[in-house]
This record gives C-alpha cells, sequence and structure tokens, in this order.
C-alpha cells in the first residue's frame, strides 16, 4: 500500500496539468484503478475485521494464556483473591513427559489414527465414486451415509453399548466365542473399537468432501483412458485418485486433528479411559487433570505438547499425500 | 483502517476490564456481618427437594427482609464440578447443600469457601450437633469448612425376591463373611436369578472406591482411614483381604467387569447393591429390600462393623456476601427440628450422636432404616488431606488394574498405589 502512494501522487499531479494524450489518459486510468483498488480493500478490511477480532479473543488469547499458564505453578480460584503463580520453567513439561498415562495416552491415539486415517480415506473415496456413479436411490444412499455425522454422540454410543456392551447383541451370536473381557472394557480391543466407531460415525462428511472433489474431475479424462482400455479399476487408480489428490491432504489433514482431540466417545463409551487407561485420550487427560483433579498447569502443558504432535503428524501427512505431485 | 481498528480494540479491552471488575470478590470483613437476601443450592434428589423448599418456606416465613431462594446445583458430571465451576467464575451459591468431603481441600485451595470455625459460636455449634464424629471433618489448619450435615452409611441392600428365586432364605441371608458372602452369589449368578450378583461401577473415576473397596476396608480393618497421620494405611492385612474379596467376584463374573448404563437393582439386573439409607426411598415401590452390613473376612457383629458414611456436608462460599444470614439459616436447616424433617422426607441420616434416641417415633415407625442408623455411629469418613482427589484418582486406577482386570495381584496394586500415594503426599506436603 504505502508503496503505491508517491505514485498516485505523481498521477494526481499530471492529471492537473491537463495535458492531452494517451501518456496521461492511461495514467489517469491507473490512478481511478488504484484508488479503486485502495477502496475495495479498505472494504475487504472492514469485512475482515469482525472474525480478525475473533480469532483474537477466542484463539490468540486463549492460546497464549495457556502457554503462560503451561509454566508457571497455576491453579484457578475464587475471583477477587489473589494467589501466587511463581514461574516454574519447564517443570510442567516435565512431569507432562515423565506421566506414565501421558505415554499411554498418545500411544492410544497412535493406534487410533493408525486405524482410523486409511480407513477413513479409502472407504470415504470408494463410497464417494460410487455415490458419484448414477445409481439407483443414490440420494438415499448419501443421505444415509451422512446421518450418523449430524447425529448427536451420545445417541450413538448408545446404539454402540447396545451392539458391543458384555450383554450386547454382537456378544448373543457370539456366545462363546465372545471376547472376554467384552469389547469396551477389554484392553487391547477398546481403542480400535472406538476408531470404528469413529470411523463409522464420520464417513459421512467425507464422503461429502470427496463427492465435491469428484465433480472437478475432467469427465474427459474417463473417456480418454476408457478409449485406451482402461477398466472401472484401472480407472479409479489412474484418473479419480490423483485427480482428488488436493481433497484427500484435505481428509488426512481433518481426519488427524479431529482424531488427536478425541474426547467425548472415550468419555461415553468406556466411562472416562476404560480399564487402566486403556481408551484414555490426550484431550481425556486434559480434562481429567484439568477439571476433575485441578491441575490446569498440568493440562495447558499437555495442550501446547499436543498441539505440536497435531503439527508435526499434519506436515508429515501433507508432504506423504503431496508426493509425486 | 489501522486507527479503526486499534479503536475497536481499546472499546474491547474497557468491555474485558468492567467485566472483570464485576467478579470482584466480597470485603469477608463486611460481608460476615451483612445480613439480606441469599441463594441455596440443593441436591437434585426429590425427597431432598422437597425439603429444601419446604424449609427455606419456613424461614422466609419468619425472615420477610432476608428471603431465601432454593435452587438446584447446577447440572454437571458430578456436583463437585459444578461447584468448582460456579466458584472459579463468582456465581457460587452463598450456601450447597451437598458438598463432598473429598472436594473440601480443593474448594479451600480456591479460595472458595468460608471458614465456619471465624463465626464467634462456629466451633461450639458444629461439636454439639455432630459429637465426636465432628473431628474427621477439620481441615489442617484446624478450621471447619463444612458442617457435616448427613450421611449415607453404605451397607449391602438384596433384593428379598430374587433371593427367593435362587432358594434361599430372604428373612435370614448368610452374607456376614466373605465366604458366605461369596457362595451366596454364587448361587443367586449360577441359579439364573440375576445376571449379577452385585453390580457396582467398576470404571475408573477416582469416586467410584467409595462403594467397593473403601466399605470393605474400613469393616475389615475396624473402621481405618484411607491415610492415617499422613500415611496410606490400606496396604495392610486388612486392606489385601478385602482387595482379594473382590477379585474373586469380579474373577468368577459374580461382579461385572463393565458399568451397567442404568440401576442394575431397580432393573432386575443385580441381587445386592452397596447404597446408603436414599435407596429405600428410591427403590420402596419397586424392589422388596433388606439391608445386612458390609461383610468381613470373619464376620463380626452389625453393631462393630464400620462402613464408610457416603457422608455429604453444608458449606458456605465466599461469593457469599450476606454471610450472617447465611450462617443463621445453616443453624435454622441443621437444627433438631428440621433434622428431624429432614429424617422423615428423604430416611438420610443427619450427622447426630443421639439420632436414634432423638427420633423414636420415626425408627418405629420405619425399622428398616434403623439398621442404617446403628452404621451411622460406626463411620469412617475420606480423609481431609489435600490432593485429595488425586490420591483416590491413583487407588483407582491400582484398584481397576490389578481387582477389576486382574492384571496384576492385588498384592502388587496395593503396593503401587500406596507408593504413589505416599509420593502425593509428600508433593502436596511440601507444593515449592
Amino acid at each position: 500500500m504505502t508503496k503505491l502512494r508517491p505514485t498516485a501522487t505523481v498521477t494526481a499531479g499530471s492529471t492537473a496539468t491537463a495535458a492531452s494524450g494517451g501518456a496521461t489518459a492511461g495514467a489517469s486510468g491507473k490512478a481511478a484503478g488504484i484508488r479503486h483498488r485502495r477502496a475495495r480493500s479498505r472494504t475487504g478490511a472492514l469485512f475482515v475485521t469482525p472474525y480478525v477480532l475473533f480469532l483474537a479473543l477466542v484463539f490468540a488469547v486463549p492460546m497464549v494464556y495457556t502457554l503462560w499458564i503451561s509454566v508457571h505453578r497455576f491453579y484457578f480460584t475464587a475471583p477477587g483473591t489473589h494467589v501466587d503463580s511463581p514461574w516454574v520453567g519447564l517443570s510442567n513439561y516435565r512431569d507432562v513427559f515423565t506421566d506414565p498415562v501421558v505415554g499411554r495416552a498418545f500411544l492410544n491415539i497412535a493406534v487410533f489414527l493408525v486405524i482410523n486415517v486409511p480407513l477413513t480415506v479409502i472407504l470415504s473415496l470408494v463410497l464417494a465414486s460410487a455415490l458419484n456413479a448414477k445409481i439407483r436411490f443414490r440420494a438415499f444412499f448419501r443421505a444415509a451415509y451422512y446421518l450418523p455425522y449430524i447425529t448427536a454422540s451420545v445417541a450413538l454410543v448408545a446404539v454402540w453399548q447396545f451392539l458391543f456392551g458384555s450383554d450386547g447383541f454382537v456378544n448373543h451370536i457370539l456366545g462363546s466365542h465372545a471376547p472376554d473381557p467384552s469389547w469396551l472394557v477389554n484392553s487391547h480391543l477398546a481403542m480400535p473399537m472406538i476408531a470404528f466407531f469413529v470411523t463409522w460415525k464420520q464417513l459421512g462428511f467425507f464422503v461429502m468432501l470427496y463427492l465435491a472433489a469428484l465433480q472437478n474431475v475432467g469427465k474427459e479424462l474417463y473417456e480418454a483412458s476408457s478409449v485406451d482400455g482402461a477398466g472401472r479399476v484401472r480407472q479409479f487408480f489412474a484418473v479419480t485418485v490423483p485427480g482428488v489428490r488436493p481433497a484427500t491432504t484435505l481428509v488426512l489433514i481433518y481426519a488427524i486433528i479431529t482424531g488427536a482431540n478425541l474426547f467425548s466417545e472415550p468419555y461415553l463409551l468406556t466411562g472416562g479411559g476404560g480399564p487402566d487407561h486403556a481408551s484414555t485420550s490426550p484431550v481425556l487427560l486434559m480434562y481429567q487433570k484439568g477439571i476433575e483433579q485441578g491441575h490446569p498447569d498440568f493440562a495447558a502443558a499437555l495442550g501446547v505438547v499436543l498441539v505440536a504432535f497435531v503439527l508435526v503428524i499434519s506436515l508429515v501427512a501433507r508432504k506423504l499425500s503431496e508426493r509425486g505431485n | 483502517m489501522l486507527r479503526r481498528t486499534a479503536y475497536s480494540l481499546l472499546v474491547l479491552a474497557v468491555a474485558s476490564a468492567v467485566t472483570a471488575c464485576g467478579r470482584s470478590a466480597p470485603d469477608g470483613v463486611t460481608a460476615a456481618n451483612a445480613r439480606g437476601p441469599i441463594t441455596v443450592w440443593l441436591s437434585n434428589n426429590a425427597q431432598e427437594v422437597a425439603w429444601g423448599e419446604s424449609m427455606v418456606a419456613a424461614w422466609n416465613k419468619s425472615h420477610p427482609d432476608q428471603h431465601v431462594t432454593a435452587q438446584h446445583i447446577p447440572a454437571g458430571k458430578t456436583s463437585e464440578e459444578a461447584i468448582s465451576a460456579s466458584i472459579i467464575a463468582g456465581t457460587s451459591a452463598c450456601l450447597v447443600f451437598n458438598t463432598a468431603p473429598a472436594s473440601v481441600p480443593t474448594f479451600q485451595k480456591q479460595n472458595g469457601l468460608v471458614p465456619l470455625s471465624d463465626f464467634p459460636d462456629g466451633d461450639a455449634y458444629i461439636q454439639q450437633r455432630g459429637g465426636a464424629l465432628t473431628d474427621q471433618y477439620k481441615s489442617q489448619d484446624g478450621k471447619f469448612y463444612q458442617l457435616p450435615w448427613k450421611s449415607n452409611p453404605i451397607m449391602i441392600l438384596y433384593n428379598k425376591k430374587i433371593f427367593e428365586k435362587a432358594g434361599l432364605d430372604p428373612e435370614h441371608p448368610q452374607l456376614a463373611t466373605y465366604s458366605q458372602f461369596l457362595k451366596t452369589s454364587r448361587t443367586l449368578v449360577h441359579s439364573g436369578a440375576a445376571k449379577a450378583a452385585i453390580w457396582p461401577a467398576p470404571s475408573s473415576e477416582f469416586f467410584q472406591s467409595w462403594n467397593d473397596f473403601y466399605p470393605a476396608f474400613a469393616a475389615q480393618s475396624g473402621g481405618k482411614q484411607l491415610i492415617e497421620d499422613g500415611k496410606p494405611q490400606f496396604d495392610s492385612p486388612a486392606g489385601r483381604q478385602a482387595a482379594a474379596f473382590w477379585r474373586t467376584m469380579y474373577a468368577e463374573k459374580l461382579a461385572p467387569q463393565e458399568a451397567y448404563p442404568g440401576d442394575a437393582v431397580n432393573d432386575g439386573k443385580a441381587a445386592m447393591a452397596t447404597v446408603g439409607p436414599w435407596a429405600v426411598a428410591a427403590y420402596k415401590d419397586s424392589v422388596d429390600i433388606g439391608v445386612v452390613p458390609v461383610p468381613t473376612a470373619a464376620g463380626t457383629s452389625p453393631d462393630d462393623t464400620y462402613s464408610f458414611s457416603d457422608e455429604k456436608s453444608a458449606a458456605m462460599f465466599s461469593a457469599c456476601r450476606n454471610r450472617a444470614t447465611a450462617w443463621d439459616l445453616l443453624k435454622f436447616a441443621t437444627s433438631a427440628q428440621q433434622d428431624g424433617k429432614f429424617l422423615d422426607a428423604t430416611g438420610q441420616m443427619p450427622m447426630r450422636e443421639d439420632l436414634a434416641s432423638r427420633y423414636p417415633d420415626f425408627f418405629a415407625k420405619k425399622p428398616v432404616y434403623t439398621a442404617f442408623a446403628r452404621q451411622a455411629q460406626h463411620v469412617v469418613e475420606v480423609p481431609n488431606v489435600p490432593g485429595s482427589v488425586d490420591i483416590w484418582q491413583a487407588f483407582r486406577d491400582e484398584w481397576t488394574k490389578s481387582v477389576v482386570f486382574g492384571e496384576e495381584s492385588t498384592g502388587t496394586g496395593l503396593r503401587k498405589a500406596s507408593d504413589k500415594i505416599s509420593k502425593l503426599l509428600d508433593e502436596y506436603g511440601d507444593p515449592s
């Protein structure tokens, strides 16, 4: 903006001399263009200001406050009462890294992501491709896959418990082959069960993202590949998969972020973390430490570590998904 | 544009500052002598709410200038979380008639409680009402931050019809010793009379041990607290016996390893439950109940058997601006007359030494409560120590691992829990 000012001044001066000719007309037009752009820029800034303020208040301020809490000994107190919050440096981070429950929570999330993310990408792309084709009852199927995503977690958890509770439908069918302890309280099965549940619940959203992306894959590519003799499967790998690569990156990163923020499902499905923290997630642990046990400083440090973890994983996923572009 | 944005930010900053000023705490000295309208919070138990509303109506009738409003404790996963949030927000009621003693150290640390000992007659009133039992409720600085209000001594409640169905004598249940209890439980489950003999929540929340381990430990140890003289007490013969008993219950599937999503006794899924006297009113229309003390290894007479009190206190919160009114109301609500009305309406035991003899008509009319009244004289409270919630969570983690799921021996679980809790006690003793 500031670099344009001298030019604008000179141009205005040139106009004032009323010099004739194409050069002057061009300069005048350029000045009008600059004025127009500046006016548009102001209008744009006006429109984004509320959102910038919203971001500053709702994200930046709590983020900075979280960082501050994480390096102090801190707990929440009644308003108007003074309590020292001494600087403790990285002490809270040391506590986070040496707490075995934190290690277990991150391991749980790793198990979750290893199951949930590939399943989400593969199933949603395959389903989106199928639902993009001209099939009977297409609208019904699209709605059916989307329904779990918009249904409250609490209601879906009840369905899952009906199916996989120790006295549930699945165990009735399996009889003596049912796992013991049962699915949701089994330290080896609890986390995979949660991963499958979340995959099923959120699939509709990711199918929708892929459906939108599929609209941008040119039909001529399918026609050309067909002329070259490619079958459906070959077309899927040679045209569809590369065609929706940007959407795949989005799906990957979104699935990772959602997975890393897992809370409601272990909280509701496994009674707050299951046996021996078998399904405790970092966010659930933040809630337990920060709210239930009154250690917001530990919870803040854990939150910062979690953000760093998500950033690293997301960057790696992005690099991998964009490789070969 | 930048200037305009700066103005907007300035307005927001001023608005934030004004809002922050709104969170100022009342001056303690002024509030201690101030009278005027106050709010009290009650638990959402229907009988308790009915008593609370009638108590408040009686107060308002004679104190029109000091109007009291009764409300439910705000909804939350637990009352303690809702109260803690209200302390931080500065929105707590003057009095809460459902404060868990385990949370009192946390509320104290949050500067959320008014020391009742600071009222001129505070200590005298509390000790006179509760007698020798009240000493357990003093905080480490020697002050009372809670008035021990009611206890719900944990006993074994059983469904007589299910016992009959299993071919057991419902009037003389064999539940006094661990071996009797196990034998009865096996009969109940193997006969198909119930899916579970007993079904306490096996989940990991810190407070769940108050329904399985702690009553058993109190009974087996003859009334020891989890921590005494700054040291954990449960890695002992009594603790190991109690843990081994529960391990057998879980290992033989007499108690399920998965939480029941509802009320297992009411739904006929469990034949027994560990509950307080509140359950009598809750089950009176649906279950024909009997009550016995918690079992011990060798069996003890009911009058010598200890249990967990599951006590709830009344506490005054620092957001209260009219504390003189709040203190007067607290004494009114815990007077002999109101305690009698409370007992009659809810069946829960006011924390009074002379309970059975003071209200003989009630116990003559409702004999099922007599066992609870006797038990109320032999109860153990959670230790009033800083870090109480952390300590119970550390215990619960090891309990679920070793006792509920048998992933390690019960002895190892208790020893690990004891080591963890010793460390926590050291840390809280030296918070620097």
